[in-house]
């Protein structure tokens, strides 16, 4: 087992035994059920919406060669500057330059899951400069020095009392519980961050190429003001973040809103197209897009697997996991939790070592329904778990699949194996729940169903007989 | 017409009384029944542990068994849909791909092959008892069945149908899940078998009963009197 797989199988043990937690992520995420399924009903029909963003993802991750070359072009000829990053030291790398070479000391952050991806933070803090996420989701989850929880709630697993108490400790805040007086705390904290940032920093919604900008969704205004007040603007976007044109976005904001926090349309949703002009009094001087590749064009020359580039991480398939409700978002260990998580994990950062999370899943396809962009995620999972078996074939599992396959081709071996199943069952009283016993990790919470004293088939035979 | 049943390895071994009511029912219908007996598994363990070499090895001999059928009926979503989605998957790029096509266009979910190749809901059944009902996920977003069972316990006389909140939630078996990863498969049982207590109903019935194994597995160490039912059993019941 790698280190990661230990990590996840003792996390997942913990949180699930966990009940309190379990019960907290399950009621916040009903209330997201309620909403979602209620603005699914304004549009004219989910069901054709979601085969149209499908569509239109197809069209663009298989084009994505003309698509990326049209929006660098545009927002490059708007004073723009694009760097093309091929992987997380790359990105990491030209971000601190760029911090450097305009004397940068503060730096706000705006929500944005690729940079957690690529550990930005951690190279800046590093470098000498400060960061402040300035999402009220995430500005507590970095005062917790905690990993985002879920890639679209950072901390939806804390509390307000947990929320009171770090704000407390680390803000000297008085002991407020209210949500809004909580908020008026770090809005405190975040304005004044706000005017002294030189540099801002963000993800990327979508890019949009026939007009050269970049699309933000957020609900907090947070993200406008990063971008606006520094001097410097840095947004990070994976490459598979490209819309043709406007149009698309017209599907695609209400969509992210919908399916991803159960609202009709996110508060703000704002496009950015270059560097303050010369006719313009505000905005920042520089504008800077780092294009994320991390091992993203290796899901793109997978053809089965292409599809999960169409994720436009709204947390939709997190959301309705029934893993995912009862293991949490820590216990994955991964930038992107859930099931998108495990689908492109083993692509960004490894099969052998990320292969675990394909195996810790029911299959039971709540995240495929879910998806609004139909990628096929739980049977990408499946894709990963035969990809890591061709792989590296844990002999165990060959010699017992080896002996099942030459079973089940044959009746006669079939009936024997059954037969001796049957009985030895009798004995397995004598061992059950220990050690030895050979079904322990089903007999531990599960009893084992006993053998019929007919067969279908015997009776089959029988009645077959007398007729 | 004449049904080929395909009964899954447990069903036959620990729940053989899921097979004879569907072909008492079949038979009552007026349908002639077939299980030709060289058949075994339809290969899903290997397949999900991904070695899938070895699932196409076992899937080759259900092409085998069943090449003859007219129409393959089984009560199991899960095995259904291995067999009518993931076998054309399976044998892609081999000779037999053409064959696998033809098997899955024949397999039929029995609930779904009564109401809606038969167009049977009502065949006169009787059952006293307050019932609710289980979707096995593949046979749910797999096959898409959904309404057809519930229509037809809809029809049983003497029985009351109250739905489980929230229906579609994965009970957590999962095949080879259910053992890789018990606490996280058993969390997941137990909140299912909560939603059915909560009913108040006095039979859980699924149409796939390796789901029911899971559930009656975890109600039974758990001492819970309530029991659980194929859909076939439900509906033979007074055949």
């Amino acid at each position: 087992m790698t280190t990661a797989a230990r990590q996840f199988k003792g996390e997942a043990t913990r949180y699930t035994g966990d009940l309190t937690h379990r019960h907290w992520i399950q009621k916040a995420l009903s209330g997201y059920e309620v909403k979602r399924d209620e603005n699914k009903g304004r549009f004219q029909d989910w069901e054709s919406a979601r085969q149209a963003a499908a569509q239109i993802k197809y069209e663009v991750i298989n084009h994505l060669d003309q698509y990326l070359a049209q929006f660098v072009k545009n927002i490059e000829a708007r004073g723009a500057v694009v760097f093309w990053a091929s992987d997380a030291q790359e990105a990491r790398d030209y971000i601190v330059e760029v911090a450097r070479k305009n004397q940068v000391r503060s730096i706000v952050k705006s929500k944005s899951m690729t940079t957690e991806e690529i550990h930005l933070n951690p190279a800046l803090q590093s470098a000498g400069f400060e960061v402040v996420e300035t999402d009220l989701g995430e500005f507590i989850v970095q005062l917790r020095d905690e990993a985002p929880y879920h890639l679209v709630f950072p901390a939806m697993h804390l509390t307000r009392d947990q929320i009171s108490e770090i704000f407390q400790q680390k803000l000297g805040a008085a002991p407020v519980k209210d949500p809004e007086q909580l908020t008026m705390i770090a809005r405190g904290v975040m304005r004044q961050k706000f005017c002294q940032a030189d540099m801002g920093i963000s993800g990327v919604n979508f890019g949009v190429a026939d007009t050269g900008m970049i699309s933000i969704t957020e609900n907090e205004g947070n993200a406008r003001l990063s971008t606006s007040l520094p001097r410097v603007h840095v947004a990070v976007m994976g490459l598979e973040k490209i819309m043709r044109s406007m149009d698309d976005l017209a599907l695609f904001l209400p969509m992210l809103a919908t399916a991803g926090a159960g609202q009709l349309i996110s508060g703000y949703n704002t496009l950015y197209a270059g560097p303050r002009a010369a006719d313009e009094c505000d905005g920042p001087q520089q504008f800077h897009i780092v294009l994320l590749d991390n091992g993203r064009t290796r899901l793109l020359a997978d053809a089965e697997q292409r599809d999960a580039l169409h994720c436009i991480r709204c947390g939709a398939c997190l959301n309705v996991c029934p893993i995912f409700r009862n293991v949490g978002g820590h216990s994955y260990g991964t930038t992107y939790q859930g099931p998108i998580g495990s689908v492109i994990t083993p692509h960004l950062r490894g099969l052998l070592e990320w292969k675990h999370l394909s195996f810790a899943s029911s299959l039971c396809g709540a995240c495929t329904q879910a998806c609004p962009v139909k990628i096929d995620l739980h049977h990408h999972l499946l894709q990963n778990r035969r990809n890591a078996t061709q792989a590296h074939p844990s002999w165990l599992e060959r010699l017992m699949f080896g002996a099942f396959s030459i079973v089940m081709r044959r009746a006669a071996l079939y009936r024997l194996a059954m037969f001796m199943g049957k009985l030895f069952q009798p004995l397995h009283p004598l061992v059950k729940g220990t050690a030895v016993d050979p079904v322990k990790a089903w007999t531990r919470t599960r009893e084992t169903p006993p053998f019929a004293k007919t067969s279908f088939r015997s009776w089959w035979r029988d009645q077959q007989k007398g007729a | 017409m004449k049904a080929t049943l395909f009964i899954p390895c447990f069903i036959d071994q620990f729940y053989p009384q899921v097979g004879v009511g569907v072909v008492k029912i079949l038979r009552k219908l007026g349908h002639a029944v077939d299980f030709p007996d060289q058949q075994t598994c339809c290969g899903q363990p290997a397949f999900n542990s991904g070695l899938w070499d070895q699932a196409r090895s076992v899937a080759e001999h259900a092409l085998d068994v069943f090449r003859q059928a007219e129409v393959i009926v089984t009560p199991s979503g899960s095995c259904g849909a291995m067999m009518k989605i993931h076998y054309p998957e399976l044998f892609q790029n081999t000779p037999r791909y053409q064959e696998a096509c033809e098997l899955s266009s024949k397999i039929y979910e029995f609930s779904q092959f009564l109401v809606n190749r038969l167009g049977v809901t009502d065949f006169g059944a009787t059952f006293k008892g307050k019932v609710t009902f289980h979707d096995g996920c593949h046979g749910l977003r797999g096959l898409g069945v959904k309404n057809e069972p519930r229509v037809l316990l809809q029809h049983v006389r003497g029985l009351e149908l109250l739905e489980l909140k929230p229906a579609e939630t994965c009970c957590g078996f999962g095949g080879t899940f259910a053992v890789k990863y018990p606490q996280i498969s058993s969390a997941m049982g137990d909140s299912k078998c909560s939603a059915v207590l909560e009913t108040g109903a006095d039979y859980v019935v699924s149409n796939d009963s390796s789901c029911l194994m899971h559930i009656q597995g975890m109600l039974t160490l758990q001492k819970k009197p309530i029991r659980s039912l194929h859909l076939a059993e439900v509906l033979a019941h007074s055949l």
